[in-house]
């Protein structure tokens, strides 16, 4: 079934970056002729070298950038089952409407009466995500899920401090938890807590049980967790950390696992956040931009940061500062408009009805997915029903044939496939995580299980196979102790100030 | 395939979920559209923004009506970029990580500094980033010149709130000869400023340094064809909104966070990295590096938390600047210097329009005092179609920043003057 590399280049071959490619004289740019007197900054302020930038047609950046995006990889390539990202196609009417002239066009400082289009769309989506939440408002500035994470633990510090006088000092978190979690927790100002996992993949109540005390701010959790599994217990856990004052804190990376079926507010979290991107398919950009909104319960609506949407009795709307409670401001402007533009035109194009069938999708292809593998790619957990995603592991093959997760995904690519997530989460040997997400076909699936299942095999008859995997690809694996050893961050041999 | 996994319905998938806790209901929301519909719903919102010819924009303040080149989105736009993911596979994501590395090369060209990462989520942000940066050498204080933008301070004092710092104004404005206390950090200083004025970096980044502090410097990356680069001025850290290089307005974002640095500090440098090295053939390529610094690594060391950065944005910018070169960045710069210039004498020469700081002198942007409360006037000028600038309470409720970049002509600007005097004599 050897399908080769899913990227390839095409045309003459040209190794070289931009700057081999500049010839002096050579340009591109067009502007106006200069309809009024030139005038230069005084000679204090001048620039004596101009800077190091490429001198090219637009012919030859045209091709160049033509080849690099051929060496590239997209979920318009294929199907991309990164578990915990929920890479699903994204359906190209966003790009319409983000790209409409009366959304790109528009100042972020206009004054609200000629932004109303804009401060509308906001205030619905805003609406919408609580629902699909059960939160009561929310943010819509964090520019990424992390960011949303950072903005959830100052709410929570600007919270207890307005009960008690204290933000408290411990954030607890899952050990399989997202690395974003735990480098939030310290920049709220916040010491993070391991909470151990089950042998059953979920959160160790007793244990939390134990950990539970009033110097805890509240917890960081996923549902379904990390592992791909629903934390059954999820009241039992927000009702201990509620009966020492702390909050409850929904990390939205597996919102995709559940629109329609259940809420983060009626699982007893305070706090959300979404990754729009994620779940509500905005293109990757090759690693953002991203969205991420946090909705919260009532009695934390104050501390939401500013501007927020807001409308009047007369139905305008505007943006408002005046509160002072709030944490502040979390991004220069209102967050990444542009992807809240493709986030209303995803959950308003499937509606109630489609963002329930969406979860349920997601959830039948990664179980669908989850038993054709098996047999070589046993669960991790095997006594819990995944959700949108699963956690495979390759350490029986590893024990059997020396063959590691890692070229497994290598011999994935030359068999015409974008690997699964591998490494992660830490707390699984030989972890293969897995989200095909729901819009991967039966076909697809197929295709990928089977993939997986000759690579098992050649692990076991030629593990040269994965050995030297890929062989089909651009260029081959890379040396990463050597990239990390001698600095290469830039295309001079000698940086300009070294 | 129900079948093959052993269940009966689509329901026996979800019975994890405690029956108390499943949404009985359809959730509270419009069933889904056609993409005609929702086009047409969304067309009608996007038209209830004032924004084009409608209203031209002398609006700055941290976000520009640049002119955006065909190219950047026909190129990356290219789905093969604009669909990926976070490069974690480097043997298919080489577009994307040279992309990111001639990037960061082009940054560096600019700022005349050793090393950029691979975006930041916006200018404010990425200010916030090297003001952790600086900390992370054990002192803790922050002071920001009074020219720094108003909303760079209040992303920063938010941020503060969770790190424990609070930024505290430098208070004395005349950088020659100043005291800096040993506990201090980092000075920030924007230059072109707020106002648009252009600053003496080099005497602030000797106090700071003959103190033993760094120099963070914002920077306007439209300024640098003309201007001198930070790295000459002595910045320590340089950062910047990038968003004119390929990027519309979007009503602020999403834009694109610019950081570089001197190679000393490369260890604590926030984001990703893309770094050169060679496969096992010997052949070329890059891949992401030094991620120890980073939150999927150290988790709660790491540098930053940051994951889901502006890659895409990253990417347009190298375009774009690749479009441009030293040639065009250079005109560009002339472009926005000289129709500022031209915008500053015309309007001051409207009666009772003054210049905010006489004699100072500015890049692509000036402040004004009105007779007038400026926003009451901005509000004049939009119901005849200009966007005359952003309101600056914070330097008293007469002042008025008006930007000027090269898409404007000398008409728009003529037309704006004879407004603002129909406006004052009104």
């Amino acid at each position: 079934m050897i399908r080769g590399a899913p990227v390839r280049s095409q045309g003459p071959s040209g190794d070289g970056t931009l700057l081999e490619l500049s010839r002096p004289g050579r340009s591109a740019w067009s502007f106006p002729v200069l309809d009024v007197e030139p005038v230069d900054v005084p000679h204090e302020h001048r620039r004596d070298r101009a800077p190091g930038l490429p001198e090219v047609a637009e012919r030859d950046l045209v091709r160049h950038f033509t080849r690099l995006s051929q060496m590239n990889y997209g979920v318009d390539t294929g199907i991309y089952p990164l578990g915990s990202c929920s890479m699903k196609y994204n359906p190209k009417l966003a790009e319409t409407a983000a790209t409409m002239a009366g959304f790109a066009g528009l100042h972020p400082l206009q004054p609200d009466p000629t932004a109303q289009g804009a401060l509308e769309l906001l205030w619905r989506l805003e609406g919408a995500l609580c629902e699909i939440t059960g939160m009561s408002r929310a943010t819509l500035q964090p520019p990424a899920g992390a960011c949303g994470e950072l903005t959830g633990l100052l709410i929570m510090r600007a919270y207890h401090k307005a009960h008690g006088g204290s933000p408290r000092r411990k954030i607890l978190i899952p050990d399989s938890a997202h690395g974003t979690n735990p480098a939030s927790t310290r920049l709220g100002g916040y010491e993070a807590v391991a909470i151990p996992s089950t042998d059953r993949g979920l959160v160790d109540v007793d244990a939390l049980a134990g950990l539970v005390d009033t110097d805890v701010a509240g917890l960081m959790l996923t549902n379904p967790n990390t592992l791909g599994l629903f934390e059954e217990d999820i009241s039992r856990i927000t009702d201990l950390v509620h009966a020492v004052g702390g909050l409850v804190y929904y990390d939205g990376a597996n919102l995709n696992a559940i629109m329609g079926r259940t809420r983060p507010g009626d699982m007893g979290f305070d706090i959300v956040h979404i990754n729009t991107h994620k779940t509500f398919a905005t293109p990757h950009g090759g690693g953002g931009p991203g969205a991420g909104p946090v909705g919260v319960v009532a009695h934390l609506v104050p501390y939401l940061p500013v501007p927020r949407v807001e409308r009047a009795a007369d139905g305008t709307f505007r943006l408002s500062t005046d509160e002072p409670a709030s944490i502040g401001r979390m991004h220069g402007f209102h967050g990444n408009f542009a992807v809240l533009v493709r986030a209303y035109a995803y959950v308003f194009f499937h509606g109630a009805d489609g963002l329930q069938e969406v979860s349920e999708l997601a959830v039948l292809n990664a179980n669908y997915l989850a038993a054709a593998i098996e047999k070589d790619f046993p669960l991790a957990y095997p006594s819990g029903r995944p959700m949108h995603e699963f956690v495979s592991t390759a350490s029986a093959l590893e024990r059997e044939t020396g063959v590691r997760a890692v070229d497994v995904a290598k011999r994935l690519i030359d068999l015409g496939y974008h690997p699964s997530t591998v490494y992660f989460p830490l707390v699984v040997d030989e972890a293969m995580m897995v989200e095909p997400t729901e819009t991967e076909s039966k076909e697809t699936l197929d295709g990928f299980a089977a993939a997986l299942r000759q690579a098992a095999s050649e692990a076991r008859s030629d593990p040269h196979l994965l050995h030297d995997a890929p062989t089909t690809t651009p260029v081959r694996r890379l040396d990463e102790a050597q990239a990390a050893r001698h600095l290469r961050l830039t295309w001079r041999a000698d940086p300009p100030n070294g | 395939m129900l079948a093959a996994v052993g269940a009966s319905s689509i329901d026996d998938l979800f019975t994890q979920i405690p029956p108390p806790l499943r949404l009985e209901r359809s959730l509270d929301l419009p069933l889904g559209v056609s993409e005609q519909e929702i086009l047409a719903d969304l067309g009608s919102l996007a038209r209830a923004n004032t924004v084009g010819d409608d209203l031209i924009c002398f609006a700055g303040a941290g976000a520009y009506d640049h002119f955006v080149p065909s190219v950047v989105w026909a190129l990356a736009g290219r789905s093969e970029l604009y669909t990926s993911y976070t490069p974690y596979q480097p043997e298919l994501s080489q577009g994307v990580l040279q992309i990111l590395f001639e990037y960061q090369s082009m940054v560096c060209e600019l700022t005349a500094l050793d090393v950029s990462n691979a975006s930041l989520y916006d200018g404010a942000t990425a200010l916030v980033e090297a003001v952790h940066m600086a900390r992370a050498g054990g002192r803790p204080r922050i002071l920001v010149a009074s020219g720094v933008d108003p909303r760079n301070v209040d992303t920063l004092r938010t941020y503060g709130r969770g790190s424990g710092y609070t930024p505290e104004p430098l208070g004395d404005d005349d950088p020659v000869g100043m005291a800096v206390e040993p506990d201090v950090a980092a000075i920030v200083i924007q230059h072109p400023n707020a106002y648009g004025l252009l600053e003496d970096v080099r005497s602030l980044a000797k106090a700071a340094h003959d103190a033993g502090a760094m120099l963070i410097q914002i920077f306007d990356p439209t300024s640098l064809g003309i201007l001198s680069p930070p790295g000459e001025l002595g910045a320590d850290i340089a950062v910047a909104e990038g968003q004119p290089f390929g990027n519309r307005l979007n009503y602020g974002g999403p834009y694109l966070g610019m950081l570089a640095t001197r190679i000393d500090h490369v260890r604590k440098m926030p984001g990703r990295i893309v770094g050169a090295t060679s496969d096992v053939d010997g052949r070329p390529g890059y891949v992401l590096t030094l991620q120890a610094r980073e939150q999927h690594i150290r988790r709660e060391k790491a540098t930053s938390n940051i994951c889901t950065n502006q890659t895409l944005m990253a990417l347009a910018a190298t375009i774009h600047l690749a479009w441009l070169g030293p040639e065009g960045l250079a005109e560009l710069g002339r472009q926005c210097a000289s129709k500022a210039a031209y915008a500053f004498e015309r309007l001051t020469a409207v009666p009772g329009v003054e210049p905010a700081f006489p004699g100072r002198a500015f890049f692509k942007e000036f402040t004004v005092r009105l007779p007038r409360p400026a926003v009451q006037v901005r509000d004049a000028l939009v119901d005849r179609g200009f966007l005359a600038g952003v309101p600056a309470p914070w330097a008293g409720e007469d002042a008025l920043i008006v930007a000027v970049t090269e898409r404007r002509t000398r008409r728009e600007i003529d037309a704006l003057s004879d407004a603002l005097s129909e406006v004052l004599a009104a």
